[in-house]
C-alpha cells in the first residue's frame, strides 16, 4: 500500500464540532415552538443537513481527504436529492 | 515447496489450504472458488424456477384447471418471480463471473476484501434458505408475486414475511459485493492499466457495483416497512390507516429498477467481451461503450415511474417518468450499434460463444423495442399487465442475461475448469433453446396485445391458440437448457483436459495467465502498456 497519511484532530477542533451540534439540537427543538406551518418541515430537515455536514466533515475526515472522495460523496447526495425530486413530480401535481 | 511458490504453481482448483474437501470450498476466500460457489447454488436454484416457469406454462396449455388451482398458481409464479429475480439474475454475472474474472482481468490477486466476499455468499445463501421456509411454515406460500404490492401484502393470510426478510437478507448480499467491486475497481488495477485501459466487463460491474451500493438500500428499507406493517400495523402504506399504497411503488421500483440495470449492464460486458474476441476486431468505439455503460447506470435511476403508468400518478409525473424511458434507450441503441459495428468487416469465428453473443443481440432489440411500445403512455395503458409485459421483462432479463449467462459460461469455461464441454452438443443445445426460447415468448406479445392479463391461471377460449404454441416452446425450450446444462456439467467433470491459456485468442489478462488459474493468478503483477482489445498486430 501507498504511504497514507493520517490527519489527527486536535481536542479543541473535535471540542467545537460537539458544541456546534449540541446548538444545533437544541435549534431544531427550539423551531418547534415557532409556528412556520410547512416551513417547520423544511427547517428542520435544513438543520440536520447542516448537522450531517459537519459530522462527515471532520468526524468522518472528509474535509481531510483528497477532494476526490468528497466529489464521491457529493454526486452520490446529488443523485439522492434528484430521486426525491422525481419522486415529488408526482406528489405535488397528484 | 515454499509457500509462495505452491501457491503460484498450482492451480486454484487443486490448493489445499487450512481445510479439505468441501469446507476447503466454503471457506475459501479465493475469489475464484467464491464465484464457483455462486455457479453452483444458482445451478441449483435456476433448475427449481425453471422447472415452476415450466408448470405454470403446462397449467396455461389449455383453457380451465389443468394442473393446479388459483392459489396453486399464484404461489408458483411468486416463487418462480423470487428466485430468477433476487437468487439468480441480480447476482447472476457479478456474483459469478464478477467475482471469478474481475481481479484477473485488472491485474489483481484477489478481490479488496475476500472475507467480505465469502461473507456476501453466505448472506446470499442465508437469504435463500429463509425465502424457502416461507414455502413451509405459517399460511401457505406467499401469493404476492414477487412485488409484494402494498396494501395485499400485508392483507394476505399467506406466508410472506420469511419471504420479504429473506430478499432483505439478499439484499445486504447484493451491497457487500458492489462495496468489493468499486473498491477492487479503484485500488488495484495493475500499473499502467488507466481507466481508458480497463477491459469493458470490469466497466460494467464498476457501474453495476455503484447500483447495487446506491439502490440495494432502498428496498431493503422498503421490505421491512413491510414487515412493520403487517407486524405493527404502522400505516405507511395502509390506505385504511391513512398510508399511501403508491409510495410502496414508489419506493419498491426505486429499487427494483436500477435493479434491472444491474442484472443487464454485466451481460451487456460480457458481450463486449466476446464480440471483438470472436470477430479478431478491436471494439468499435471503446470510449461510446464506457460512457454509455455509465450513462445508463445514470438515467436507470429515473425511470422507475414507467411501471406505475396505470397506478394513479399525476399527469405531469406520468410524461416525465415517459420521456425519461425514451432517454435511457438511447445508450442502450449506442451499444448494440458498437457491436455490429465491430462484426463489421471483422474475421467471424463461428463458435458457441459467439453464437450466444449474436442471439443476445437479437433477443436483446426486440425486448428493447416492446419496451418502447410500453414506455409510451397510450399504448401503456392498453399492454399494461397483460403478457405483452411478460414477454418483453423476459426477452430482457433472460434472453439479455440468459443468454449473456451462457456466453459468459461458454467463453470462459475452459479457462475455469482446465477442460474444453463438447462443441458439437453446445451448439445444438443453443439451436434448440434458441428456438424455444422465441416460441415461448414471441406468442405472448400477441396474446396482450389481444388482452389476455398476466398473472391468471385460466383465460378464455379466444387466447387458446397462442398458449398453445408457448407452452410447447417452453418444452421445447427446457429440453435445450437440458442439453447445455448436461454437456457442461459433464465437461467440467471428464471433458477434455485443456492447460492451453489463450483457447479463443482473445487480448485481455485473463488469456495471459494459467489455466486453470493459480491460487494468486500472476506470478508477476503485469505491467498495462495496450488496450484491451489490441487485434491489429
Amino acid at each position: 500500500m501507498s504511504q497514507e497519511k493520517h490527519h489527527i484532530v486536535s481536542y479543541k477542533t473535535h471540542v467545537f464540532v460537539l458544541l456546534a451540534l449540541l446548538v444545533l439540537t437544541a435549534l431544531s427543538v427550539a423551531i418547534t415552538r415557532v409556528e412556520l406551518g410547512p416551513l417547520n418541515t423544511a427547517a428542520a430537515l435544513l438543520i440536520a443537513c447542516i448537522k450531517a455536514t459537519i459530522v462527515l466533515a471532520w468526524f468522518m475526515h472528509l474535509k481531510f481527504e483528497s477532494r476526490f472522495f468528497t466529489v464521491m460523496v457529493s454526486a452520490v447526495i446529488i443523485l439522492f436529492l434528484l430521486v426525491i425530486l422525481v419522486t415529488f413530480f408526482d406528489y405535488s401535481y397528484r | 515447496m515454499s509457500e509462495a511458490n505452491y501457491a503460484h504453481n498450482v492451480s486454484y482448483l487443486d490448493y489445499k489450504g487450512q481445510y479439505k474437501g468441501l469446507l476447503g470450498w466454503i471457506f475459501s476466500t479465493d475469489h475464484k472458488r467464491i464465484g464457483l460457489l455462486y455457479l453452483y447454488t444458482m445451478l441449483a436454484f435456476f433448475s427449481v424456477g425453471a422447472i415452476l416457469g415450466l408448470l405454470m406454462k403446462t397449467e396455461l396449455i389449455a383453457p380451465g384447471n389443468t394442473l393446479m388451482g388459483p392459489q396453486t398458481y399464484n404461489a408458483f409464479f411468486t416463487l418462480h418471480g423470487i428466485i430468477m429475480i433476487f437468487v439468480i439474475v441480480v447476482p447472476g454475472l457479478p456474483a459469478v463471473f464478477g467475482n471469478f474474472f474481475l481481479p484477473i482481468m485488472i491485474g489483481a490477486k484477489d478481490v479488496a476484501f475476500p472475507r467480505l466476499n465469502l461473507l456476501s455468499w453466505w448472506l446470499y445463501v442465508l437469504g435463500i434458505l429463509i425465502v424457502l421456509t416461507s414455502q413451509f411454515l405459517g399460511d401457505g406460500p406467499p401469493d404476492t408475486g414477487w412485488t409484494f404490492y402494498a396494501p395485499y401484502s400485508f392483507r394476505t393470510p399467506a406466508n410472506v414475511l420469511p419471504a420479504v426478510f429473506g430478499a432483505f437478507v439478499m439484499g445486504f448480499s447484493s451491497i457487500l459485493t458492489g462495496i468489493n467491486f468499486v473498491v477492487t475497481i479503484h485500488r488495484m488495477r495493475a500499473p499502467g492499466m488507466t481507466w481508458f485501459k480497463m477491459p469493458l466487463f470490469p466497466w460494467t460491474l464498476y457501474g453495476t457495483a455503484w447500483i447495487q451500493i446506491l439502490a440495494t438500500p432502498v428496498i431493503g428499507i422498503t421490505l421491512l416497512l413491510i414487515v412493520a406493517e403487517r407486524i405493527l400495523g404502522i400505516g405507511i402504506f395502509d390506505p385504511a390507516l391513512g398510508g399511501d399504497p403508491i409510495l410502496y411503488q414508489h419506493l419498491f421500483w426505486i429499487y427494483s429498477h436500477p435493479a434491472v440495470y444491474i442484472m443487464i449492464l454485466p451481460g451487456m460486458g460480457v458481450i463486449s467481451e466476446v464480440i471483438p474476441v470472436f470477430s479478431r476486431k478491436t471494439i468499435f468505439g471503446y470510449k461510446a461503450i464506457v460512457l454509455s455503460t455509465m450513462a445508463i447506470a445514470f438515467v436507470g435511476y429515473f425511470v422507475w415511474g414507467h411501471h406505475m403508468f396505470t397506478s394513479g400518478m399525476s399527469g405531469r409525473a406520468l410524461y416525465t417518468f415517459s420521456f425519461l424511458t425514451f432517454l435511457v434507450a438511447i445508450p442502450s441503441a449506442i451499444k448494440v450499434f458498437n457491436w455490429v459495428s465491430t462484426m463489421h468487416k471483422g474475421s467471424l469465428d463461428m463458435q458457441t460463444p459467439f453464437y450466444w453473443a449474436v442471439s443476445f443481440i437479437f433477443v436483446f432489440m426486440i425486448g428493447g423495442l416492446t419496451g418502447l411500445v410500453l414506455g409510451s403512455l397510450a399504448t401503456n395503458v392498453h399492454v399494461h399487465d397483460t403478457h405483452f409485459v411478460v414477454a418483453h421483462f423476459h426477452y430482457i432479463v433472460f434472453g439479455g442475461t440468459g443468454f449473456a449467462f451462457m456466453a459468459a459460461i461458454h467463453y470462459w469455461f475452459p479457462k475455469m475448469f482446465g477442460r474444453m464441454y463438447d462443441l458439437g452438443w453446445a451448439n445444438l443445445g443453443w439451436g434448440i433453446f434458441f428456438i424455444g426460447f422465441n416460441t415461448l415468448y414471441l406468442p405472448m406479445f400477441f396474446l396482450g396485445i389481444q388482452g389476455m392479463p398476466r398473472r391468471y391461471y385460466d383465460y378464455l377460449p379466444d387466447f387458446h391458440g397462442g398458449n398453445i404454441i408457448s407452452s410447447l416452446g417452453a418444452w421445447v425450450m427446457i429440453s435445450g437448457i437440458v442439453i447445455i446444462f448436461a454437456n457442461l456439467i459433464r465437461s467440467a467433470r471428464y471433458g477434455q483436459k485443456t492447460t492451453e491459456k489463450n483457447p479463443w485468442g482473445g487480448k485481455t489478462l485473463e488469456w495471459q495467465v494459467d489455466t486453470p488459474p493459480t491460487l494468486e493468478n500472476f506470478e508477476e503483477i503485469p505491467v498495462i502498456e495496450k488496450g484491451p482489445y489490441d487485434f491489429e498486430d
